[in-house]
């Protein structure tokens, strides 16, 4: 196993329970600074779950999470979503303009710095001025990848972000994603597209009711899948 | 009193008009009669009560102090009748007693304070009872619409906490809605009384035998004391629900069945 010295998430017998249920139950999990990691399953196996435990919109019943050696729960929690951002399924849109929505965390962005950040995810600068919610579904997505990306986080977590964009805007965000991790922001993406999964994937957690079902290099881990994440693959999503 | 003339005899002929709408209801199969029966009686009940401790409060002679304990009871009692009827925001009951205690104090001390009413215990009880009244019926819907908002909001909520953002900020823009839809009915009757109904205040001034000019005056220094209250009550409760739906390390956790509301 290709595993680095210092990781990027580290899980510990972590379980969450929802309303007396186990939604997820993981022993032990080691994340990886080198990916992108795709966390992918069937729907409900407790993929999005795991996401949230990551900037701490949601926390564990049981177990510790590591960022990088630091135990989450005793960081303060907006610092770490400013390290750990989040792109969510659908596209959040704020009233106001694309610049209004950009400056949303980072109050004393410029409109340089704004256009720079549309550049960098394939937008037109002119939509600075424009009503954000007049964007199109893959504008507004790469708008809010844009947003996170407002307060320079190590991290970004892409909770099926493409789920509702047709396979050009799909396509566009994988390539987005894959360049912030070739610039050294870490990427965490969660689907049950399994095409998705081959095209992007460095590191794959596979995750099956809850429970981690397999972890590694995507080389070895579709090569060499288990039982269960081989049905899971030959499945298909579901 | 001569110039209203009521007596009990004439109380208890007014119950024919109750009588009236059972019939109604029981004719147009509305199965309202029960209800009406039961909301007749209970208010029958609850002002005869009311009556008679306004009796020894209002006695010639009572302690003003008796009035102020009738008032903190009335604090008391609006703050649990919010508390019960949104029973998922946990700690109502302080939040609404503490908004309520503060309009009621506000508002006591405006009519005291510049001699609108004299300070005396006939004046401080229903003086009280009117802002109180009003104001609870504001609080109950911006605590109501409040966790409505944060229930339909919750992937703003969400996304503005996964910016950073505190729970606070991230949860104002929805809980600044709230206010506004709850305090906006009061604004609107502000401005249409007199209108289409005489307000009770007026009208009970009348029928005093008031000069319509005193009213009037009476009646705006009223309503501008209900509104001033309302903004105070709401202004307390709907961020204190926001504060109530945000954890300690900045998670949203609205209930899952945040209460419904009609329309």
């Amino acid at each position: 196993m290709d595993r680095p010295a210092s990781p990027l998430f580290r899980l510990q017998g972590v379980e969450v329970e929802r309303n007396g249920r186990r939604v997820l139950g993981l022993l032990d999990l080691t994340l990886p600074a080198r990916g992108p990691i795709v966390v992918a399953g069937p729907s409900g196996s407790g993929k999005s779950s795991l996401l949230r435990l990551l900037n701490r919109l949601d926390v564990p019943s049981a177990g510790t999470i590591e960022l990088r050696g630091d135990d989450l729960a005793a960081a303060d929690p907006l610092k770490v979503r400013r390290r750990v951002a989040m792109v969510f399924q659908r596209p959040v849109v704020f009233e106001g303009t694309v610049l209004v929505n950009l400056r949303e965390a980072a109050t004393d962005l410029s409109r340089d710095e704004a256009s720079i950040l549309l550049v960098r995810v394939g937008l037109d600068p002119e939509l600075l001025d424009r009503d954000a919610r007049d964007l199109s579904g893959g504008e507004a997505q790469r708008m809010a990848l844009a947003r996170s990306l407002t307060t320079q986080p190590d991290v970004v977590l892409f909770d099926e972000p493409t789920s509702s964009l047709d396979t050009a805007n799909a396509l566009r965000i994988e390539e987005l994603a894959q360049s912030l991790q070739d610039d050294g922001v870490s990427v965490i993406w969660v689907t049950h597209d399994l095409d998705q999964l081959e095209r992007l994937a460095a590191w794959i957690v596979v995750l099956i009711d809850g429970t981690l079902a397999q972890e590694g290099p995507a080389s070895e881990v579709l090569a060499h899948p288990t039982d269960a994440v081989a049905a899971f693959l030959s499945g298909g999503a579901s | 009193m001569n110039a209203i003339g009521t007596s009990l005899t004439a109380t208890a002929a007014s119950l024919l008009l109750v009588v009236v709408a059972m019939v109604i209801s029981w004719r147009q199969q509305l199965g309202l009669e029960r209800s009406i029966a039961w909301a007749a009686t209970r208010a029958t009940l609850q002002l005869a009560v009311v009556g008679l401790g306004l009796g020894l409060v209002l006695a010639d002679g009572a302690p003003l102090a008796w009035s102020w304990v009738w008032v903190a009871a009335m604090v008391l009692v609006g703050g649990i009748t919010v508390a019960r009827r949104v029973p998922t925001v946990p700690g109502l009951l302080g939040l609404t007693c503490g908004a309520l205690g503060a309009a009621a104090a506000a508002s006591l001390l405006v009519v005291f304070g510049f001699d609108i009413f004299p300070l005396e215990p006939r004046t401080v009880v229903p003086t009280a009872g009117m802002i109180l009244g009003n104001a609870i019926g504001a609080t109950v819907l911006v605590a109501r619409r409040s966790l409505r908002e944060l229930d339909q909001h919750r992937d703003h909520i969400e996304a503005r906490l996964s910016l950073g953002k505190s729970g606070a900020e991230a949860v104002r823009p929805h809980i600044r809605e709230a206010l506004r839809t709850a305090v906006t009915p009061q604004i609107e009757q502000t401005k249409i009384v007199g209108l289409i109904a005489l307000p009770g205040t007026m009208t009970g001034l009348l029928l005093a035998g008031v000069p319509p000019r005193e009213a009037v005056a009476v009646q705006l220094a009223v309503m501008f004391l209900i509104l001033g209250s309302v903004a105070i009550t709401t202004v307390i409760v709907g961020p204190g629900v926001g504060r109530r739906m945000i954890t300690a390390d900045q998670r949203l956790v609205v209930p899952i069945e945040a209460p419904t509301l009609p329309g």
